[in-house]
């Protein structure tokens, strides 16, 4: 069957929601009920989180190959299967996704108060279909998969987020299904031409140049939201802002990566030609939303916000080193993508312990914090640092291999990817020193506590991957070294062939 | 030993950072002392072994990363040049904990900062042992952010805030340009490792780069990261502003340690730098410039430390210029040297500061002479060592530098020998204003004041003294390894000087004026130091309002921090505004607000059929579900 044996890769996918649905049959007083549901909740994704560390343990990382593959035979009819498998680009995504769910729940542990059944089972079901994103070797259970994450993403923001939480859960959702209605439709051509949608067989059908194009750009609408991209990034802020903190933290540690995992999975392999047709325009895209986003982040007088746009600027950075085409540039963005995952995601939990002590994520209204929660502090400094791609700290690696791939590739890029290192480290630390340097201004903040046993149990685990992600990457590496070097030896191969007929 | 001297810090800094609360201020202040005289010894046993003891030494740690080629190890690098700096990185540092303990016993949070000032040094001494350009950009961001911490350590200070943030941000500009060089240097080389780049430069002589020689623009970028670091000019600005740190973090990173990176750097780079004349010319006119261009506003300046600042901005120049005319042994000896006597410096400073209930404005010291006598003598000592007074360790290694310049016999050394001789005038002079404004004359401070000064306690005197007797030695005891008839034998070709540099003997056949000349130029300085102050004190004043122009273009630092403001600074907060609320909010945003709103007007009407009834949805599903169903069979059956 595969390595592990059993189908764990379904497994994984199923049990939060199984979860859920214990979740859904508890009864009783309301109060009974929160903590059943955040138990339920929070031991179903610790047992989802320990049973994915099968994959750190089992998975080969010396072939490129999709390993624990799964295959139900789903609509034979259509040539629709249902096929589960990961190979070393998808398969650290799993592990990002499984282990942020545990921590954001214990997040949420005191922050939520209302509707905190409902609010478990959004969460359960939101892990699901991520990692089921990621599993899904099949275009078709993507895209449910893919457009699934929205539904649980939309309830959290809209029912437990802040003030204007009904507009920004409408711009999320109506900006990421726009894109994805015409991924739709690129999908039924492939099919359509192809007979399957098995995407290892979609890889070996080549495609007319013309087409590409067209397809190509179908798929960006999708993706392009989805990192998000300038100028289309509008709708990350506004979510950020009004989504409740854990949901913050899985919007970017886990669904931001859902567009380039796109653009990795299918563009790149499927389109090579298009792909590099394009990469001109991806990278000045990428360019500007470096410079651009840095340079709104500086402006931002909220604290959600600046780190949104911090998020849309890192992301910048994944994109242009996806389209480099080289195993340093594809190695940096993936490695940028998860270390974002974490650092992101913890700066969000950063910001979300201070909200829930003041509930107010105006960056004037602090100052001095670092006199009364030092240990919040300091945390709070290594994951600024982490964010500033500050060696030794999970940031670091990928951006250096991202600039060193861009140079390759045109060295005006990757000055303009490496001007985010300056303007990176201004925002940043402008953040850090209105909110924790200074001196106490306000009476409310002198009374705030340093950081509770539990906010010290979300954070160590993060602190100790952002400093593993740092000094050690190459235990990350090695997972996707095989497959983006197959990656690139197949574009390079199509691109060959490509120009050959040309000829 | 190799891996103590390194990682000792570390753990000094771990048990104090972590364990601070636990252990307490003494225990962990003694605690981080313990580990860097451990490290200390390691470093000074590994100097005697790998640098006299002619055994270099490479240990490899740990795969860092590995991508199709791009490889990269966590090592330590062990040779002459690695371990003169580890030597006297760990030595300095480890007095200087010792000063802080009492420097800083009247601060709240002492573990932070003696957590603080093991990391820099943890990172300094990965920086200067790094066998590969990525880890040498480890260390040199890692003392870039210790140093960020450190400067703002008083946090609650606004302006203490402002200083960190500008260092870290002015010395991120100049990584930009590390990291491209870091990337061109992989392209051209297809390694960043030290050992196989060396070997391989003459297979690449001819590379090009955007019709540029690669080794040309590798060192040109490289460069310009070194001057970030360094506070080269137009970088410089940062550097006197981070004078609001303590004192003991302005001696050992501002002064001894940190600041000198960049000329390691170009050290370290020596065989690129070698084949890359033109990078070299470059080097050699902006150390010059910084040189007496620093030495100029430091003859203004009011504030103690800020004098001393531009006094290590202004030496930092004589070793860039040095390392370009190709004499790098020179520029290590005068880093060298540099690192004892301005680290005095800066601690007497400290002293007095002490003593003087934390005023740093000369203009409100004077008479105190006899009150301190120790930091009187130390204060002497290291200003006679700058000025680069006979005998002292400052004059061997300024006079090789400015030889150097004159037997390169180029114009960029002659302009570097020329504003060196100049600059060295103006050392000696600033040195003994400071020196005379601060001790001599009436007591200007308030009566409160005076009645407080003291002598500082042990712990500050013991570092003072052993530094002192550093700043009078050094110079002497090493001259012969570092640039006299030994030098060969005791680099041991860590430094690389290309088949036409013949700087290192042609050092020793320049006229004999000029030998003569820097210690000439320095009393020189010195008198004039004297008259003004001491025999005619009323002679400032009207030279400053003679000459109100000049003064107020020095006084205010050439108006570069002005200038920076208003083209970059500013502009930036403006952009940044602008394309917030224009480009984000009115044009991206307009543009699907504008089409909701559109789509809402056409839905007006729409909206009726909405009416919420079940049975009319039910219904109106089973005509779409007819719809489909007829669709497909028409479809089936064709």
């Amino acid at each position: 069957m595969n390595a592990a044996g059993f189908p764990l890769l379904s497994l994984l996918t199923f049990l939060p929601l199984v979860g859920a649905l214990i979740i859904l049959t508890v009864r009783g007083d309301e109060k009974i009920v929160a903590s059943n549901a955040r138990w339920t909740a929070l031991w179903t994704s610790v047992i989802t989180f320990a049973l994915s560390l099968i994959l750190w343990v089992q998975f080969d990382k010396s072939t490129a190959d999709f390993q624990f593959v799964e295959r139900l035979s789903w609509m034979p009819n259509l040539g629709l299967n249902y096929v589960m498998g990961v190979d070393g680009i998808s398969v650290l995504f799993v592990l990002l996704a499984t282990f942020l769910t545990p921590l954001c729940i214990l997040a949420s542990w005191e922050a939520i108060t209302t509707r905190v059944r409902e609010y478990m089972i959004a969460f359960l079901v939101l892990e699901t279909m991520m990692v089921g994103m990621f599993c899904a070797l099949d275009f078709v259970l993507f895209y449910v998969f893919f457009e699934a994450v929205l539904i649980p993403m939309f309830l959290i923001i809209g029912v437990w987020g802040g003030a204007r939480r009904v507009y920004a859960a409408f711009k999320f959702f109506l900006y990421t299904l726009l894109g994805s209605v015409l991924m739709l439709l690129a999908i039924l051509l492939l099919w359509y031409r192809a007979g399957t949608t098995d995407i290892v067989q979609l890889m070996s059908t080549p495609m007319p140049a013309e087409m590409q194009t067209w397809v190509f750009l179908a798929f960006f609408a999708s993706f392009a939201v989805k990192v998000p991209m300038w100028p289309v990034h509008t709708w990350l802020p506004d979510a950020h802002v009004e989504a409740p903190t854990a949901g913050s933290v899985i919007l970017a540690g886990v669904l931001l990566k859902m567009g380039a995992y796109g653009f990795l999975r299918f563009s790149l392999p499927l389109l090579p030609e298009a792909s590099a047709m394009f990469a001109p325009f991806m990278f000045t895209l990428s360019v500007v939303a470096v410079i651009y986003t840095s340079f709104v982040a500086l402006a931002q007088e909220d604290m959600k916000k600046l780190i949104a746009y911090s998020s849309v600027a890192h992301m910048g950075i994944v994109t242009l080193g996806i389209f480099t085409f080289n195993a340093q540039g594809l190695s940096g963005a993936l490695y940028t993508m998860l270390s974002h995952g974490i650092v992101s995601g913890a700066l969000f939990l950063c910001v979300g312990v201070l909200y829930d002590r003041v509930h107010s994520r105006e960056i004037a209204r602090y100052g001095g914090i670092a006199k009364v929660m030092p240990a919040y502090a300091l945390v709070f400094m290594l994951f600024t640092m982490g964010s500033v791609a500050l060696p030794g700290l999970a940031g670091f690696p990928g951006e250096l291999l991202v600039i060193v791939g861009a140079w390759r590739v045109n060295p005006w890029v990757a000055l303009g990817a490496a001007t985010g290192m300056v303007l990176g480290a201004a925002y940043m630390l402008y953040l850090y020193r209105r909110v924790a340097f200074g001196r106490i201004q306000r009476d409310e903040l002198r009374a705030l506590f340093d950081m509770s046993p539990r906010e010290h149990a979300i954070f160590a685990p993060l602190v100790i991957m952002t400093l593993w992600m740092g000094i050690y990457p190459q235990s990350f590496l090695d997972f996707f070294a095989a497959s983006v070097a197959q990656l690139v030896s197949r574009h390079e191969a199509a691109l060959g062939a490509a120009r050959l007929a040309g000829m | 030993m190799f891996v103590g001297a390194v990682f000792f810090p570390l753990l000094g800094a771990t048990l104090a950072g972590f364990f601070g609360r636990w252990l307490g201020d003494r225990a962990s202040q003694w605690v981080t002392v313990l580990c860097m005289a451990l490290a200390a010894f390691c470093g000074v046993s590994a100097f005697i072994q790998v640098a006299l003891g002619h055994a270099p030494a490479v240990i490899e740690i740990v795969t860092f990363i590995d991508v199709a080629g791009f490889e990269v190890n966590w090592a330590l690098r062990y040779d002459t040049l690695s371990v003169v700096m580890v030597a006297m990185v760990t030595f300095i540092s480890t007095l200087i904990h010792i000063y802080s303990v009492g420097y800083m016993s009247h601060d709240p949070t002492t573990p932070r900062f003696f957590a603080y000032l093991s990391l820099f040094t943890f990172m300094m001494l990965m920086l200067v042992t790094a066998d590969n350009l990525v880890q040498l950009f480890f260390g040199w961001e890692g003392v870039g952010l210790a140093s960020y911490l450190l400067i703002g350590y008083w946090y609650e200070k606004e302006s203490a805030n402002r200083a960190a943030m500008k260092a870290f941000i002015v010395n991120r500009v100049g990584d930009v340009f590390f990291m491209l060089g870091l990337a061109l240097t992989y392209w051209t080389f297809g390694t960043v490792e030290f050992a196989t780049m060396f070997a391989g430069i003459d297979q690449h002589l001819g590379d090009t780069f955007l019709g540029m020689r690669s080794l040309e623009v590798i060192g040109v970028l490289l460069f310009l990261g070194a001057c970030g670091k360094s506070a080269q000019l137009g970088f410089h600005t940062w550097l006197p502003d981070a004078m609001e740190g303590p004192t003991p973090v302005s001696a050992l990173i501002h002064a001894a340690t940190m600041v000198t990176a960049g000329v390691f750097l170009v050290a370290r780079m020596s065989p690129i730098f070698e084949q890359a004349p033109v990078a070299l010319t470059i080097v050699t006119i902006v150390g010059a410039s910084t040189c007496l261009f620093a030495a100029t506003i430091g003859c203004v300046q009011n504030d103690i430390k800020r004098i001393i600042a531009y006094s290590t901005c202004s030496q930092l120049g004589y070793m860039f210029f040095a390392a370009g005319v190709g004499a790098y042994q020179g520029a290590i000896f005068h880093l060298f040297t540099h690192a004892f006597f301005k680290a005095l410096l800066f601690l007497g400073a400290g002293s007095v500061i002490h003593a003087m209930s934390d005023e740093q404005d000369i203009r409100k010291m004077g008479g105190i002479w006899r009150k301190i006598p120790a930091t009187y003598a130390v204060m002497w000592v290291g200003s006679l060592a700058l000025a680069g007074v006979p005998f002292f360790a400052g004059y061997y290694s300024k006079d090789f530098v400015l030889e150097a310049a004159y037997a390169s016999h180029t114009a960029a050394g002659m302009f570097a020998f020329i504003c060196g001789c100049i600059a060295a005038f103006l050392t000696a002079f600033y040195s003994w204003r400071l020196i005379i404004l601060t001790f001599h004359g009436e007591p200007r401070a308030d009566h409160h004041t005076m009645e407080h000064v003291h002598e500082s306690p042990w712990t500050m005197l013991v570092p003072l003294v052993l530094l002192a007797i550093g700043a009078v030695a050094v110079g002497a005891l090493f001259v012969e390894y570092f640039v006299g008839h030994e030098w060969e034998a005791f680099w041991n070709g860590s430094i690389v000087n290309g088949a036409a540099n013949h700087i290192m003997h042609a050092v020793h056949e320049v006229p004999s004026w000029v030998p003569l000349a820097p210690t000439v130029i320095a009393i020189a300085g010195i008198l004039l130091a004297y008259v003004m102050y001491m025999a005619a004190p009323q002679l400032p004043a009207m030279l400053a309002a003679r000459f109100h122009g000049i003064y107020l273009l020095l006084l205010n630092k050439w108006y570069f921090d002005e200038l920076y403001d208003r083209i970059f600074v500013r502009p930036a907060r403006r952009l940044a505004y602008m394309l917030w609320k224009v480009g984000d909010a009115r044009i991206i945003d307009g543009m699907p607000n504008g089409v909701a709103a559109l789509v809402l007007e056409g839905t007006r009407g729409a909206v009726r059929v909405q009416s919420g009834r079940v049975a009319s949805y039910a219904f109106s599903m089973i005509i779409g579900l007819v719809v489909f169903v007829t669709i497909f069979l028409l479809g089936a059956t064709r």
